[in-house]
This record gives C-alpha cells, structure tokens and sequence, in this order.
C-alpha cells in the first residue's frame, strides 16, 4: 500500500488520507477589486500537470489536518510533504 | 431519561480476546498550546501528550488525536465535574469542549492474536516499535473510523463511534473465526 508520509503523525497508509486539490491558491486579499476574469481563475483554472504538482491532502481518518505535498503525476510518487502555511521544499533539477 | 437510555456500554458477549468496557466520560477538546496546557493542569496530568501519544493518571487518560485536538477519557461518574472544572480552567483561552460521551463505546482487545485480528482490516504497522505501547491514533478499521490506542503490548484500547460499534465487532468476530483465533 502506498505510504504518505503525514507532517504530523508520519508515514501512513494512503486510506487515512484524502485529496484536496491544487495547493496555495490565494483568496484574492481585495475580493471587491477583482475582476471577473480573475475571479473565474481564482475559482475555476487549475493547472493539470503532467510532473510535478503541488497539492493539498488531508489526513481525514488520523490527525484531520490539511497539508501539502509535491507529487509527480506520472508515477504517483510524493516526493516531499509540508505542512500548511510553509513554503514548498526546494527542488533538485531532475525528477524521477 | 436520555441518560438511562444511552449511558450503557456496548452489549455484546465478552470473548477471549474482546470485552466492551464500561461506560466513561468523553470529551473532544480543541485549543492552541496554552489552552492545551490549562487542560493537561486541570486534568492533574504530568505532561501534554506528545503527537500520536497518550498520557494517563488517576483514571484519566488524554489521547492526542490532531495537533490542536484531544479525546479526554475518565470514569463514568466524572463526567459533569470533567466538563466543568476543564471549562473553568480554560475559560481565558479560545477554545471548544464537547461532550462525547454517549457517541462513542469502547472496547478492549487483548491476547496475543490482538495484533493480527486488527491488521486483517487495518493497514497500520503494529509491531512494537512503529506502534509501542502509549501510542494512540484515530485510524480506520475496514469501513469504520476508530480511535486505536495501545495500552499494552498485548493489549488495545479501542474507541468507536456508537452505531458502527456492532459492524466493528462483528467483523473481528469474522476475522477471529477465519483465522482460527
């Protein structure tokens, strides 16, 4: 089974957890001063990679806390996670 | 009358390896780190619970469940006095209590199958070094979330919700038929 390594509670079996989507995507800080177009972005365009990709997780059936974790889409491998509010972990040139 | 009605621990025939325990006072309580060390004070606790530990004295118990969140456990008859006094020493901090007792039964597992009967239905590594005795954590068991705590190497403390109670006991009934237990 595949191991997601929990930022709180460490490696756990993947049924613990959920996906949330797309990581840091910022709320508008002006909602007022926003145009449509952007507001359609901010609520609707996802970036579908094919790679590397940011996303949330939440370990719903241990902790309950929502993290991040960098994931290649291509062989399912996280490849390091964080926890919510921090910055994603630099990453080395190549990937797997 | 509500009380009469829910206040009676799980009824099912104790086994060799599972027995329903009594029924306890239970509170899920939320809080940042100075809420949280107002709470293990009011309990007369020696320490917080460090991630996915336990700590226990004079019959209460605090479970770690998430970084801001803790399952209290004491005897029965606490439980207005639980709520209370943790309320009054953590009035000055944000916070939530809720009283969970009735939600949850608990149940205990024991013997030397203990370890196999729950991994049938729980991925969790369980040896005694990735899971030692003290450690504590909401998990899954097949379908249904538990609270798994071990309180001994042999021995398992195990928290779930009311209605999903006879699932889960059923189940391990299954599981300890199949593989002999």
């Amino acid at each position: 089974m595949l191991l997601i390594h929990c930022p709180y509670c460490g490696d756990r079996p993947e049924l613990e957890f959920s996906y949330g989507g797309q990581a840091h995507i910022a709320r508008p800080s002006k909602p007022e001063s926003v145009t449509a177009d952007q507001w359609v972005e901010f609520l609707y365009l996802r970036s579908n990679p094919r790679g590397v990709h940011a996303e949330r997780w939440r370990h719903v059936r241990g902790c309950a806390r929502y993290f991040n974790a960098l994931r290649d889409t291509r062989t399912d491998r996280f490849i390091a996670t964080y926890k919510a509010g921090e910055a994603p972990p630099q990453q080395s040139g190549s990937t797997p | 009358m509500v009380e009469s009605a829910t206040a009676r621990s799980l009824e099912f025939a104790a086994t060799r390896w599972l027995r329903p325990l009594p029924p306890a006072a239970r509170c899920i309580f939320c809080g940042d780190e100075a809420a949280q060390a107002a709470l293990v004070a009011a309990l007369g606790l020696p320490g917080s619970a460090a991630n996915c530990r336990a700590v226990s004295a004079n019959g209460r118990s605090l479970l770690w469940l998430g970084p801001d969140e803790r399952l209290v456990l004491a005897p029965a008859d606490q439980r207005q006095s639980l709520s209370a006094a943790i309320e009054a020493a953590t009035a000055s901090h944000a916070h939530s209590l809720v009283d969970v007792s009735y939600r949850q039964v608990a149940l205990e597992l024991h013997g030397p199958t203990a370890v196999r009967l729950l991994n049938a239905q729980c991925p969790l590594e369980l040896t005694a070094t990735a899971f030692p005795v003290g450690m504590c954590t909401r998990t899954i068991y097949a379908k249904t979330e538990i609270v798994l705590w071990r309180t001994a190497l042999e021995s398992f403390h195990i928290e779930v919700w009311r209605s999903f109670a006879p699932y889960l006991v059923t189940l391990l009934g299954d599981v300890a038929k199949e593989s002999g237990a």
